[in-house]
């Protein structure tokens, strides 16, 4: 399941376009995880620009 | 509550299509999820300049700088630079979005569009296949808004397309992963600064668009497929360093710009969507305004004829695809291509490409013109890419 640093988080986006099953949503500027549709695909946090996801 | 159209996502695109809409005057309802309209700004702000008069008439006050040309720098330094004949003769702008982007959704509220912000679409309402308007939330309230015609322009986290069946979500092989630092401080000219090769920026490029005085905006992107334990800040921070130590940071911003073709389809029946949502930013340079609000506006176009017929359906709507397409279509094509062969190339490759362009004089002052001279020496690109310049 992934996780968000709160604190290194700059409320981009990235992850958001390239999860491929809209497990991922921003709410302005705090990022919402859907763990029940994630499917550990990893791809959103090797985009993150800041490294603020993890598993 | 009932429109003939809501937009969704104010940006360049989304608050270009309102505007347009407005004016061949359809009942508009432009949607916004953040309280503040141009901030943060995900963005390094150049546009070219021609492409741009076309779409806006220029004011001041929203304009940085003019830029008066590019300096590409290969990964062994050597540098090239593009610049038009008659010094004085800008060739592009360096925005100030915060501004513009307001600008433009005041345009579009101008022009009659309702417009609400801090405000999130959460879903779209069907009546089986057919899309009847959209569910929106404020603050914690849930409400719904009937209308006809949705439009996507919700930017490259895009969802809208996704709710109605059509797989926006983008291959990490078409996405730059930027980060960006505004800084004060900086030696620079009205130039814009590129800087190539997997030093700073393995699979896209480094920047440095002057933002006035001695201000700038210094970010790069690195592609999806090539972002990994490594994250662009980082990168970023190594490039501060090599670019200008002395330069004080005042601003950092991070997002994400498509560099793919576009999305197909862009329409299902009562939807487009338009502008980074449907994945319009230039696959080379990754600059997304200008294509973004000339979707809007085609768009928005297509709309008022919709209205007018009372037809929604996606057979109907597949007419701003096709102009879309007609007129930007082949460049995305030919563009995207050359992003794939560049992406091929060794930084060793670019840097003798480059050693052996230096004294070229490079009247084509467009990125495409470099990018001619650079395979000039390579029949079989050059013959594939042929194809896309007839
Ligand atoms: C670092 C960086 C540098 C760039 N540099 C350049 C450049 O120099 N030149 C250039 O031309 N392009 C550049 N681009 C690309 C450019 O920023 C985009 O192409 C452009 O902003 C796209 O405009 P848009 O209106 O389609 O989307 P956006 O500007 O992203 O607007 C989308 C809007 O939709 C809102 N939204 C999203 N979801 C919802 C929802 N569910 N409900 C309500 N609102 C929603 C968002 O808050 C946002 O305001 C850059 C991109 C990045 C990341
Ligand atoms: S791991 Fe994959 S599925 Fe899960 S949130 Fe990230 S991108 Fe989405
Ligand atoms: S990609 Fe990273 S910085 Fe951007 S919104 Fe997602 S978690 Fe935050």
């Amino acid at each position: 399941m992934v996780s968000v640093n709160r604190e290194r988080c700059g409320y981009c986006g990235a992850c958001v376009g390239i999860c491929p099953s809209t497990a991922l949503e921003l709410v302005e500027l705090h990022l919402k995880i859907y763990d029940e549709k994630c499917v550990n695909c990893g791809l959103c946090i090797r985009i993150c620009p800041m490294g603020a996801l993890e598993v | 509550m009932e429109y003939d159209a809501v937009v969704i996502g104010a940006g360049p695109s989304g608050s270009f299509c309102a505007k347009t809409m407005a004016e061949g005057g359809l009942r508009v309802l432009l949607v916004e999820k953040k309280q503040e309209i141009g901030a943060p700004v995900r963005c390094a702000e150049g546009v070219g300049k021609e492409d741009f008069l076309e779409l806006v008439d220029v004011d001041r006050r929203w304009i940085s700088v003019e830029i008066e040309g590019a300096v590409i720098y290969a990964p062994d330094g050597t540098k090239i630079t593009m610049s038009r004949e008659h010094s004085g003769n800008e060739v592009g702008y360096v925005l100030e979005r915060k501004i513009f982007d307001r600008h433009l959704a005041e345009e579009a509220a101008k022009a009659g569009a309702e417009i609400m912000v801090k405000t999130r679409a959460i879903g779209l309402l069907k009546e089986g296949n057919k899309i009847k308007g959209v569910k929106l939330s404020r603050m914690g309230e849930i409400f719904e808004v009937e209308s006809n015609l949705v439009i996507g322009a919700d930017g490259v986290e895009s969802l809208v397309g996704r709710w109605a069946g059509i797989n926006t979500a983008l291959k990490p092989n078409d996405v730059e992963s930027c980060a960006q630092y505004l800084v004060k401080g900086i030696d620079v000219k009205p130039y814009c600064e590129f800087y190539l090769g997997s030093r700073f920026a393995p699979g896209g490029y480094a920047w440095v668009f002057p933002k006035g005085r001695d201000m700038a905006n210094v970010g790069l992107g690195v592609l999806g497929k090539y972002s990994g334990e490594k994250k662009p800040i980082e990168y970023l921070n190594e490039f501060l360093e090599f670019r200008c130590p002395e330069a004080k940071v005042v601003e950092l911003i991070v997002g994400a710009v498509p560099v793919a073709m576009p999305v197909e389809p862009m329409v299902a029946d009562g939807l487009m969507l338009v502008g980074d949502a449907a994945h319009l930013a230039d696959p080379i340079t990754g600059g997304g305004i200008l294509n973004g609000m000339d979707s809007g506006r085609i768009a928005g176009k297509v709309a008022i004829e919709a209205k007018r017929r009372d037809d929604f359906s996606a057979g109907f709507l597949k007419r701003y695809e096709k102009e879309f397409m007609e007129k930007h279509g082949k460049i995305f094509k030919r563009n995207y291509f050359i992003k794939e062969k560049l992406m091929g190339m060794s930084d060793e490759e670019i840097s003798e490409i480059f050693r052996a362009l230096k004294d070229v004089n490079i009247e084509d002052l467009s990125v495409f013109g470099l990018i001619k001279e650079m395979f000039r020496k390579n029949p079989k690109i050059l013959f594939e890419l042929r194809k896309y310049f007839l």
